[in-house]
């Protein structure tokens, strides 16, 4: 699947922008997806992810800004843009009326390719998602991780250059999730270029070689998961959990700072960014605090996640 | 247009093909049943009864091919509504095809394409129920087959274009039960628009049905007349047309937010 681009961007865009009558989904963002990437788009709901993915995937006009799309523009040439994607959506669009195998097949008459080729195709992709022995099932019999992973071998019908998956693990119980990562985990081992969005964090630190996070419409941060996590938290975190009132924390907090890079205060909870937890944890304990508990752990892109876009709810 | 917009008429006979059994049954039962109870029942207390029918015809002769154009009629209206708004909203086939090169054109030519088919089955099933009651009077009751597929398919696109705007079923009712009830019972099925008041008459012109029943019966009966079949064909050419530029509008902005 690796595909010769002459060290141009599969996905170029400047001051992209997405307007909904008044609303502003998308607010200018800049990003380029190079050939054999896993790049993904992580941040809350309604951060703008989906709107990117659609004016990429030529489902929804571009409002203003630059786009191009495996060098073409989503406005002019988006059929011949189409014929190289595949697209995973948010919600699944199988066609519950015919069955497995037959989605397969007819998608590929969509794409033009010969019956013969799709047969073909369609056999390969089932046993790739292990839906083999399901190809002549009813999509209704199937549960949800099936039709995922049905969504990601019709998504990939016609060998695409590019593979947009929108929460392609949202809404899954933890045995389908990690059946679907590991899928996509052997796409990009054989150089898939995926684009996806995603709001789980262990998904974006497994799958994408690059990300950026989107809060508000725009891009807050980009980088590889371990820059990130570099730039913006610290090798490890400090969990302290104090007995007695939650009130007493904010005095335990001022006795605190010195011991760790930064501080932060939750309702339950204090945590320590520190590069090294356990001796953190033993200056704590030279203070003779009143602990309950500590748990030293790794950082992960959550910590740069709600540093970045704030522990505030997203509705 | 491209070809392909023949894929989507590959899908919905796919689809079709699980159902077509009963759908051509129906397609035979619905014309004999209603043939027999209003045409050759009903009709029995009605001929001789001194209101002569135009042309001379019993009944039945009359009946039968107002019948077919108002089958016609009924299959595109229902076919257009519900699995149209189905396939944009409740199972979303539309959003998964858009992500193909197929393009909006495609998907709304094709559905038209698609439904020119069905009502084929249906006109041909029924043309063959009317031959069977022997009412056909000339060959060109042939041509009454694509005359009833051009009525039901005046109707198919403006509903396709307007059930793209919807976000649920419930105007459908309306459509349902204020314009194609009425149109099936005041259009010239079950009796002549002269036997109505004059503007009544009037209004019979303006709708799409009265075309329809007018050019499908003339053909069937061998009376047509030279200027009027025009007017029919042009009207009902002129929705369709109309239609399909709505539709591919509406879809469009459905499709393509």
């Amino acid at each position: 699947m690796p595909l010769s681009t002459n060290g141009n961007p599969l996905i170029h865009a400047r001051g992209l922008t997405k307007r909904f009558d008044q609303f502003t989904a998308v607010d200018g963002i800049d990003f380029d997806v190079h050939a054999g990437e896993a790049f993904g788009f992580l941040g809350p709901n309604g951060a703008g992810k989906t709107s990117t993915m659609r004016m990429i995937g030529c489902a929804s006009p571009v409002t203003a800004g630059e786009l191009e799309v495996l060098g073409m523009s989503p406005r002019t040439h988006a059929s011949r843009i189409k014929a190289r994607l595949g697209v995973v959506p948010q919600m699944d669009n199988l066609d519950s009326e015919i069955t497995v195998r037959e989605n397969l097949l007819m998608y590929a008459r969509y794409f033009d390719i010969s019956s013969d080729t799709a047969k073909r195709k369609a056999g390969e992709l089932l046993e790739f998602v292990e839906l083999s022995e399901r190809g002549e099932a009813q999509v209704e019999s199937l549960s949800g991780g099936m039709r995922r992973r049905l969504t990601i071998a019709r998504a990939l019908i016609n060998d695409p250059d590019l593979i947009l998956l929108d929460e392609p693990t949202t809404g899954l119980d933890p045995q389908a999730r990690h059946v679907v990562w590991d899928r996509l985990y052997q796409l990009k081992r054989r150089g898939a270029t995926l684009l996806l969005t995603t709001h789980y964090m262990d998904e974006a630190e497994r799958l994408c070689d690059r990300l950026v996070v989107m809060d508000k419409a725009k891009i807050v941060a980009e980088g590889s998961p371990r820059a990130l996590i570099e730039h913006y938290s610290t090798r490890e975190v400090l969990e302290l959990r104090f007995a007695g009132e939650t009130s007493a924390l904010a005095n335990i907090v001022a006795l605190l700072i010195g011991v760790a890079e930064r501080v932060e205060e939750l309702p339950d909870r204090i945590q320590l960014y520190t590069t090294d937890g356990e001796r953190a944890l033993q200056q704590v304990h030279a203070l003779g605090l009143p602990l309950e508990s500590a748990v030293v752990r790794r950082s992960t892109l959550e910590d740069v996640f709600l540093r970045i876009t704030g522990r505030g709810l997203v509705e | 247009m491209t070809t392909l917009a023949l894929r989507m008429v590959q899908r919905n006979a796919l689809v079709y093909r699980r159902v077509w059994r009963g759908s051509v049954f129906s397609n035979f039962l619905q014309p004999t049943l209603f043939l027999i109870a209003i045409g050759v029942g009903l009709g029995s207390m009605i001929d001789g009864g001194g209101a002569a029918l135009p042309g001379g015809v019993g009944f039945l002769q009359f009946l039968g091919p107002g019948l077919l154009a108002a089958a016609a009629m009924q299959t595109a209206s229902f076919e257009s509504s519900y699995p149209i708004l189905g396939k944009i909203t409740w199972h979303r086939n539309y959003e998964a095809i858009s992500a193909t090169p197929m393009c909006v054109a495609d998907i709304v030519l094709g559905e038209l394409a698609w439904m020119a088919i069905r009502l084929t089955t249906v006109a041909v099933a029924f043309a063959a129920v009317l031959m069977a009651f022997g009412i056909p009077r000339s060959m060109l009751t042939l041509l009454a087959i694509p005359a009833a597929v051009l009525t039901g398919l005046a109707f198919s696109a403006p509903i396709m274009a307007w059930a793209a705007t919807l976000k649920n079923s419930a105007n459908f009712n309306v459509i349902f039960r204020f314009g194609i009830t009425p149109l099936f019972l005041f259009s010239g099925v079950f009796f002549p628009v002269t036997r109505m008041p004059q503007w009544t008459q009037r209004a019979a012109w303006l709708t799409p049905l009265f075309h329809g029943v007018e050019l499908v019966r003339g053909l069937t009966l061998g009376s047509l007349e030279s200027p009027a079949w025009m007017i029919h064909v042009s009207y009902l050419a002129a929705m369709l047309a109309i239609g399909t530029l709505a539709a591919l509008r509406t879809f469009r902005r459905r499709l393509l937010s």
